[in-house]
């Protein structure tokens, strides 16, 4: 007895600088038992067994160590959370927006990881570390919820228009969300100097509250509401 | 030499829990050291540890590391070295309260403290009433754990090799040792050859050579391929650990922690199960344990059919939304996302999957790998270390407990980075010749040269099918065999194998031919150590010979590449400071 079974329709962005000119769309189709669903990871994994030559990036396939963000019909999201029957066809896959294409849908995260370290993203405190733990009380600790879960997929800042703009000089929402998590640290020492850091016209206030990042954050945070604290905190601290 | 040179004192392989705090230890040495890892660090597997990180801090209750010791050398079936052990258990609480001083978001008790959770194996007083003893960030310790570690490892401007992989070590010129490795820049394709004092291998896990794993898909045992080829001995490999709860079909592992916050395993029949087979530990029984209960469960019949495959569910929905959403936020979402199941709603659908490897490269206590000569005598490979999941230290021998895997990372990456950081002036820089650099070289230059052959990926299903049948949570001499042989037939077409797309700017294709071999390797040393140990212990369990036999194997074996050779090698059974604890009956 043969299972039912249908095909779904692909069109992924290829590029590979040792031999294209440019980038151009490719067409594929993949063969699934008609009643099953899988992740958009999964198909595409089934694709590259086809086509040896796809490229992308994957790692956990379940949605915690930010590899897989593409371009999804569009919307920026990690592959291996996405439900193929979420998803109208042709699939459109493209990569990142705003950031260099190195091949397919693998894109140069250079610029990205350097607005992140921009923020100094660890803990500082000059007081010499107690015996034990530092306390912080569960209230203390429930500021960090929403900001200490991303995973620096990249698909806040790459729907941004404001970091496409100004990849350099606007820090952009993932890198900025950071900035928060450590200034809403009650152990962090270093909130002035911090916030100082935060006062030129481009790092934070090229947010133009666009809330495309709020969007499409696989993890459902909200870069946008830690941008508003940022800038508050700066009124407060009468910059 | 055509070969590109980078030299640093001291190259560590792997950017998980184990590799970046191995990094950290060295960061104030004032050496020069590259951190080599195959993904953005961030992307390292420990991202997805979730439950937590397990050491007597007290914090819930009166607590003493003597009793961690005792649960973990229980929980090893006998077969944890304990001088390791000890330490792991009696550092671990400097160990973590150094990581609440980088930054990590634990989560936290009333009084401020750091809060810890109930987990599998656990006691008060040697065997008394259940422990609370796991410190947790949330259900996401892990990626609390490993983006602290990056982001410190940023602040001491740690010298990161990013998307490069390692293919081989490279022998030093005289033959005492190691001197490098060949690495490759996955973003140009180019290779070259990283030449130190010291290595450090924190390469991780290898659940990917079986079908059904919690596992990321870059888990592919890169170290313990590179260690056999390179002549070294693989220890314990046969021990790997079932979790009892990866949701049905995805593989996609739900925390122990779920049990320790009150869930528990229901059958077809709504019948809390784990109550025939662990009278008093109930569902926090060590996880070999649970996941054999879990399995005779399905065997009987007794299993729910979640589109044709069978399971039994975890039922969280009687500990309320509040407590669900608190402690168990990431359970919630990947359980709708993987099972389509609300935990607070419906029990969610599990079965026992493949999720960490207890064997591993031999090491002491400092993270020194261990060789063996032609005589069977044990030596240091100055300068050589493994940490991690890719090491057996062996803090975990038959069956690891939860929350001690994190542990084990931050401990005994710390102790390798703070040996070599020591040792660092005196270690050479050893020299090589042309032909052992060839030798590093002939793996990748046998796929770059062949044009024609099977694929890799038909070659890697039906090696991940054949462990999944032959090698899983309940063995016999007779299956294994037909494995074996199945696997050595797969190893012949693997040499001969071949990929298409030969370009250069990150292929993929590439790495994944080169992760192959070390999954195969990894396979087979699994098989002949499966075989090889005539007894059920801890993971191991072989119908053929289901009890634990004391006299013949309490002991490591020993695999070595060369001719498939098994030995044994004594478990150390002399902690330092507490007296040693004799092997007994396992009951929980």
């Amino acid at each position: 007895m043969s299972e039912a079974m249908r095909t779904v329709k692909f069109k992924i962005y290829r590029f590979n600088p040792e031999v294209d000119i440019k980038p151009t769309m490719q067409d594929y189709e993949l063969t699934i038992p008609d009643k099953q669903d899988m992740m958009l990871l999964e198909a595409i994994l089934r694709i590259k067994a086809m086509d040896d030559s796809l490229a992308f990036r994957r790692s956990c396939r379940e949605g915690v160590c930010g590899s897989d963000g593409m371009n999804i019909n569009g919307r920026n999201g990690l592959a291996c959370v996405t439900l193929l029957s979420a998803l109208k066809q042709p699939i459109e896959l493209r990569p990142l927006p705003g950031l260099p294409v190195i091949r397919d849908l693998v894109v140069d995260m250079k610029i990205f990881f350097e607005q992140y370290a921009k923020v100094k993203p660890y803990l500082i405190n000059d007081e010499p570390p107690p015996a034990k733990e530092r306390l912080q009380s569960p209230a203390e600790r429930k500021k960090l919820d929403g900001l200490y879960e991303c995973i620096l997929c990249a698909c806040c800042s790459t729907s941004c228009p404001s970091f496409w703009w100004n990849p350099e000089k606007f820090i952009g929402p993932a890198g900025l969300l950071q900035a928060y998590r450590f200034i809403a640290d009650s152990r962090d020492t270093a909130k002035v100097e911090r916030l100082e850091a935060l006062t030129d016209p481009f790092s934070v206030f090229r947010c133009r509250g666009v809330m495309n990042c709020v969007d499409v954050c696989p993890k459902g945070l909200n870069p946008t509401r830690a941008i508003g604290h940022i800038r508050s905190e700066l009124l407060a601290e009468g910059n | 030499m055509a070969l590109p040179t980078y030299t640093f004192d001291a190259i560590i392989i792997g950017a998980g829990g184990a590799g970046m705090r191995a990094a950290l230890a060295l960061a104030e040495s004032g050496s020069q050291v590259a951190l080599v890892s195959k993904v953005f660090p961030t992307r390292s597997h420990t991202v997805s540890a979730q439950g937590g990180i397990t050491c007597a801090l007290g914090n819930v209750h009166p607590d003493d590391w003597r009793w961690h010791m005792y649960d973990t050398v229980k929980g090893s079936d006998y077969i944890g070295d304990q001088d390791s052990i000890e330490y792991m258990c009696e550092v671990g609480p400097q160990v973590v309260y150094e990581l609440e001083h980088m930054g990590l978001p634990f989560s936290r008790l009333d009084d401020g403290r750091i809060y810890q959770r109930p987990f599998g194996g656990q006691s008060k007083d040697f065997g008394g009433d259940q422990a609370a003893r796991t410190c947790a960030a949330a259900d996401r310790t892990g990626h609390a754990l490993l983006h602290t570690l990056y982001q410190r490892n940023l602040a001491e401007k740690t010298n990161v090799f990013s998307e490069w992989f390692a293919i081989d070590l490279v022998k030093a010129a005289d033959g005492q040792g190691f001197a490098g490795v060949i690495a490759l820049n996955i973003e140009n394709g180019e290779t070259a050859f990283l030449h130190a004092r010291a290595i450090i291998f924190a390469t991780g896990g290898a659940g990917r050579i079986y079908q059904s794993t919690t596992n990321a898909l870059i888990n592919t045992g890169d170290g313990i391929g590179m260690a056999i080829r390179a002549g070294l001995p693989v220890q314990d490999i046969e021990m790997w650990q079932f979790h009892p709860t990866g949701i049905a079909g995805a593989g996609v592992l739900v925390t122990e922690g779920c049990r320790g916050e009150g869930g528990y395993l229901i059958n077809k029949n709504g019948e809390r199960f784990m109550e025939r087979y662990a009278p008093h530990a109930k569902d926090l029984a060590s996880r070999d344990v649970v996941a054999r209960a879990i399995s005779l469960e399905l065997r009987a019949g007794n299993g729910f059919d979640i589109n044709g495959v069978s399971c039994v569910k975890l039922k969280l929905d009687h500990l309320g939304a509040d407590l669900i959403n608190s402690r168990l936020p990431g359970i919630r979402e990947l359980s709708l996302t993987f099972a389509g199941v609300d935990p607070i709603r419906e029990p969610i659908p599990v079965v026992p999957t493949c999720h960490y490897m207890m064997g591993g490269i031999p090491t002491n206590r400092f993270g020194q790998v261990i060789n063996v000569d032609e005589h069977g005598k044990e030596y240091v490979v100055e300068g050589l270390y493994a940490v991690g999941e890719c090491a057996c230290v062996s803090v975990h021998g038959a069956n690891r407990l939860g929350g001690n895997s994190l542990l084990d990372l931050v401990v005994f990456g710390r102790a390798a980075g703070l040996d070599v950081k020591e040792k660092i002036r005196d270690l050479p820089l050893k020299s090589v010749g042309e032909a052992e650099l060839d030798a590093a070289m002939s793996r990748l230059n046998r796929w770059d040269n062949t044009r024609e052959g099977e694929s890799v990926s038909q070659i890697r299903f039906e090696m991940q099918k054949t462990m999944q049948e032959d090698f899983g949570v309940f063995r016999t001499g007779e299956h294994m065999q037909q494995g074996l042989d199945k696997l050595l037939q797969l190893q012949q077409r693997l040499n001969h194998a071949a990929f298409k797309d030969h370009s250069r700017v990150f292929n993929t294709t590439r790495i994944e031919a080169l992760e192959l071999d070390n999954l195969m390797a990894t396979a087979l040393a699994t098989a002949h150590a499966a075989i090889y140990r005539t007894e059920s212990r801890g993971a191991h369990s072989r119908e053929d010979f289901p009890k634990r036999d004391d006299i013949n194997w309490l002991t490591h074996t020993v695999y070595h590449g060369e001719g498939h050779r098994m030995t044994q090698r004594a478990v150390n059974m002399k902690p330092l400071h507490v007296k040693p604890f004799e092997p007994k009956e396992r009951v929980y």
